[in-house]
C-alpha cells in the first residue's frame, strides 16, 4: 500500500505536464545553490545597471556616495520587483496545481484583469485615493473573476479541462477588459493616470509595497502550508478524499493563496501576465513535480526572472524604458506556444 | 416489393411524418430570419429618425431623394444615416465571420474577437496613430493589414482545432501588453483616438467609406455563401471532415473568407467588441440550435445598429463608441447564454 502510494506520488506531476511523470533531473541543494547565485548576480545588475549608466552596487547603502540618489531609486525598484515577482510565480504554481491545469496563470485565467476592474471601478466611482484602499477591492475583482472563469469553464457537465479554463478565462479578460475601456473614455485625466499602471511597471516604490507586503507576506504563508494539499489534489478528487482529505477545504485555501498573491501583486505593478505560467514550468522541469520543491523554487525564481525582465526593460531601448510587463510577455508567448504544441491543452 | 404493398398507408403517413418534420425548421428558420430583419429596420429607423433631431418619415424620404433643407439635410445625410448604414454593413460583416470562426473551430467562445484577429487590428492600428502619427485611411489600412497578419500567424502557429484557438488566446495577451506598452508612448491626445479605435465606433463613418465596405462585401458576400455549405461538414471536426472530402484547404478557404470580412469591417469601425461573438449564438439560438449564417449577420447587424442609439445619447455629456455599449452589454449576456447552455449544444 505504501509503495503504491509512493508511485502515484512521484506519478503526481503526469496531469500536469500533460506526459510522462516529471523525474527530478537536478538534485534540490543544487538548484537551489543555482538559484541564489543567479539571483545574487541579478540583485546587483537590476540596481546597478540603468538608463542614467552603470553604478556600484553599494551606493545603495551609503547616503554620501554621489551616486546613491540613482542607486537607491533602483534598489526600491528591485525590491518591489522581487516581492512582486515571487508572489506572481507562487500564484501561478498554486493555479496548476489547484486546477491541474498547465497553462493557468493569473493573467491568462482574467484574474489579473479582475483586480483591474476591482482597482479603477474604486478610483473611477468610489474615488479611492489610497493603494492600502483599493487593494481590497482588488482581491474582490480578482476572486469573483477567478469564480466566474472556473464556473464558465466547468459549464455543461465534464471537468474544466485546461483549454476550456483558458478560453474561459480569455472570455471572462475580453468582458472586463470592455468595461474598464468604457470607464476609462468618460475621463481623459484618469485614464491618462491609469495607462502607465497598467501597462505593469515597478515604479510606485516602497509605499506600494508597505500597502501589499502583509497580503503578499499572508498569501506565501498560506501558499507554502498548501504543498501537502496540492500533491494530495493532483491524484485527483476521488482518491484524495480517500485520503481523508477535505477536498472543498483545500480548494478554498489554495484559491484564496492565489487569489492574495495575484490581487497583491496587481495592485503594486499592474497587470502582468505570463511569470505565473513560465517559473513553474522550468522548475518543474528541473526539479521534478513535487511540490514541496516546486513552490519554493517558483518563489524564487519568480522574483529573479522579474527583476531581469525589469533591467533587461530598461537598457533596450534607451531613452525610454519597456516595462516589465512587456517583456515577460516577450519571454513568455513562446513559453505558451511551446506548452500548447506540446499538447498541454489537448483534452478538451 | 410484394411485402410493401398491404404497408402503403404506414409509409405514406410515415412520409408525411418526416417531411413536417423536415419543413418545421425550414419555417423556423425564414421566420428567424424575417424576424431579425424586420428589428433590424426597425432599429435603423429608430437610429435615423429618433435622437437629439427627430425627423418625420415624410421629412426623411424627400431629403434621402435629394431634397435639400439647410441644415436639416446635414444631419440626416452627414451624420445620421451614414452612421446607421456603416453599422449594419459593419455589424453584418462581424456576425457572419463570427458565425464560420465558431464554427469552424467548434467552439462558441472561439471568435474573432478572443482569438486574437482583432487584437491583431487594434495593435497594428495603435501602432499606426502613435509611433508613425497616421490617420484616417492609412489607420484603417494599418488595421485590416494587422488582423490579417494575425490571422496568419495564429494559423501557422497553432495548427488546426483547438490549439489554434489557445494560441491566439496568448497571443492575443502578448498583444494586449504591447498595445498597453505603445499607450504609454503616446502624448494624451493620441492615447484617446487609440482608445477610441480600440473599442469600435462608427462615429466618423463617410460615404466613401461605405462605399468601400459595400463593394467588399458584394465580393465576399457570395463566396462565403458558396463556400459556407461545407461548413456543416467542416463543423464534424477535421478527421470526418476530410474523410468526407473537405480537407482542410477548403477549411482554410472559409476561415479565410472569414478573417477577409473581419479585416474589412475593423478598417472602417475598429473591432467593434463582442459583436462577432455573440452574433453566431444568438442566431442560433433562435434557430433552435441551428447554425445559420445569415441569421447570424443579420443578429451582428441588429446589434451594432442598436447600440449605436444609447452609445450616441444615453449621456448627454459624453458620446461613447459604439463599441463600449455592446462590450459592457453583450459580455454579461455571452455569459448568461453560455450558462443557460442555449447556444444549443454543450459550451465547450
Amino acid at each position: 500500500m505504501t509503495h503504491g502510494l509512493a508511485l502515484s506520488r512521484a506519478n503526481a506531476g503526469h496531469s500536469l505536464t500533460g506526459g510522462a511523470p516529471r523525474p527530478a533531473r537536478v538534485l534540490p541543494a543544487r538548484a537551489t545553490a543555482l538559484l541564489v547565485a543567479v539571483a545574487a548576480v541579478a540583485f546587483v545588475l537590476s540596481v546597478s545597471v540603468g538608463s542614467v549608466g552603470v553604478v556600484v552596487p553599494w551606493a545603495a547603502l551609503d547616503p554620501d556616495h554621489t551616486s546613491y540618489a540613482v542607486a537607491a531609486a533602483r534598489l526600491e525598484r528591485t525590491v518591489t520587483g522581487c516581492c512582486v515577482g515571487a508572489a506572481l510565480a507562487l500564484s501561478g504554481a498554486l493555479l496548476q496545481g489547484l486546477t491541474r491545469n498547465p497553462l493557468a496563470d493569473p493573467g491568462l485565467l482574467g484574474i489579473t484583469a479582475g483586480a483591474t476592474i476591482g482597482m479603477v471601478l474604486a478610483v473611477a466611482v468610489w474615488s479611492v485615493q489610497t493603494l492600502s484602499g483599493y487593494l481590497w477591492f482588488s482581491f474582490l475583482g480578482a476572486a469573483l473573476a477567478a469564480i466566474v472563469v472556473h464556473l464558465l469553464a466547468s459549464l455543461g457537465g465534464g471537468a474544466a479541462t485546461p483549454g476550456r479554463i483558458v478560453i474561459a478565462g480569455a472570455a471572462v479578460t475580453a468582458a472586463l477588459t470592455s468595461w474598464t475601456t468604457a470607464l476609462l473614455l468618460t475621463d481623459h485625466e484618469r485614464f491618462d493616470r491609469l495607462r502607465f499602471w497598467m501597462v505593469g511597471g515597478l515604479g510606485t516604490g516602497y509605499d506600494a509595497l508597505q500597502a501589499v507586503g502583509p497580503t503578499i507576506l499572508a498569501g506565501i504563508v498560506l501558499g507554502l502550508l498548501g504543498t501537502r494539499l496540492l500533491d494530495t489534489l493532483a491524484l485527483g478528487d476521488d482518491l484524495a478524499r480517500g485520503l481523508g482529505r477535505n477536498v472543498v477545504r483545500d480548494r478554498l485555501v489554495v484559491g484564496l493563496a492565489v487569489v492574495l498573491l495575484a490581487g497583491s501583486a496587481t495592485a503594486a505593478a499592474g497587470p502582468i501576465s505570463f511569470v505565473g505560467l513560465i517559473v513553474p514550468h522550468a522548475v518543474r522541469a528541473m526539479v521534478g513535480s513535487s511540490h514541496a520543491r516546486v513552490l519554493p523554487l517558483s518563489l524564487g525564481w519568480g522574483a529573479v526572472l522579474l527583476i531581469l525582465a525589469d533591467t533587461v526593460g530598461r537598457v533596450i531601448a534607451p531613452p525610454t524604458e519597456v516595462q516589465v510587463g512587456i517583456m515577460t510577455a516577450l519571454v513568455g508567448v513562446p513559453v505558451f506556444f511551446l506548452l500548447v504544441r506540446r499538447g498541454a491543452g489537448v483534452r478538451w | 416489393m410484394t411485402t410493401l404493398a398491404p404497408d402503403v398507408p404506414a409509409a405514406v403517413e410515415s412520409v408525411e411524418a418526416v417531411r413536417a418534420a423536415r419543413r418545421r425548421p425550414r419555417r423556423r428558420l425564414l421566420l428567424v430570419w424575417a424576424g431579425l430583419a424586420l428589428a433590424t429596420v426597425a432599429a435603423f429607423l429608430a437610429r435615423v429618425l429618433l435622437g437629439d433631431f427627430t425627423f418625420t418619415i415624410p421629412d426623411a424620404v424627400r431629403i434621402v431623394l435629394g431634397e435639400e433643407i439647410p441644415a436639416v439635410s446635414f444631419i440626416l445625410m452627414e451624420t445620421k444615416l451614414p452612421r446607421a448604414v456603416l453599422a449594419v454593413l459593419v455589424g453584418l460583416a462581424l456576425g457572419v465571420a463570427g458565425a464560420i470562426f465558431q464554427g469552424v473551430l467548434r467552439n462558441p467562445l472561439a471568435s474573432p474577437d478572443i482569438i486574437g484577429v482583432a487584437m491583431g487590428a487594434s495593435a497594428a492600428a495603435c501602432f499606426a496613430i502613435i509611433e508613425l502619427g497616421q490617420e484616417g485611411v492609412s489607420v484603417a489600412l494599418w488595421g485590416a493589414a494587422g488582423a490579417l497578419m494575425m490571422a496568419a500567424v495564429v494559423r501557422l502557429a497553432g495548427g488546426s482545432g483547438s490549439q489554434l484557438v489557445l494560441v491566439g488566446v496568448g497571443a492575443t495577451v502578448a498583444l494586449q501588453a504591447l498595445v498597453q506598452y505603445l499607450f504609454t508612448r503616446a502624448d494624451e491626445y493620441d492615447a484617446h483616438i487609440a482608445l477610441r479605435w480600440l473599442t469600435g465606433s462608427v462615429g466618423e463613418a463617410t460615404w466613401s467609406q461605405i462605399r468601400l465596405v459595400v463593394v467588399g462585401l458584394l465580393v465576399l458576400l457570395p463566396l462565403t455563401a458558396m463556400l459556407a455549405k461545407s461548413l456543416g461538414i467542416a463543423e464534424l471536426g477535421p478527421d470526418f471532415a476530410t474523410g468526407l472530402g473537405v480537407g482542410p484547404r477548403r477549411t482554410d478557404l472559409v476561415l479565410l473568407m472569414a478573417v477577409l470580412l473581419v479585416a474589412l469591417a475593423v478598417a472602417v469601425a475598429g473591432p467593434v467588441s463582442f459583436v462577432a461573438f455573440l452574433s453566431g449564438p444568438i442566431a442560433r439560438a433562435l434557430n433552435g440550435g441551428r447554425r445559420t449564417l445569415v441569421g447570424a449577420g443579420l443578429t451582428g447587424a441588429l446589434i451594432v445598429v442598436a447600440a449605436e442609439y444609447p452609445a450616441d445619447y444615453l449621456f448627454t455629456d459624453v458620446n461613447y463608441p459604439v463599441g463600449v455599449i455592446t462590450g459592457a452589454v453583450g459580455a454579461p449576456f455571452l455569459l448568461w447564454l453560455l450558462a443557460s447552455g442555449r447556444t444549443g449544444r454543450s459550451a465547450r
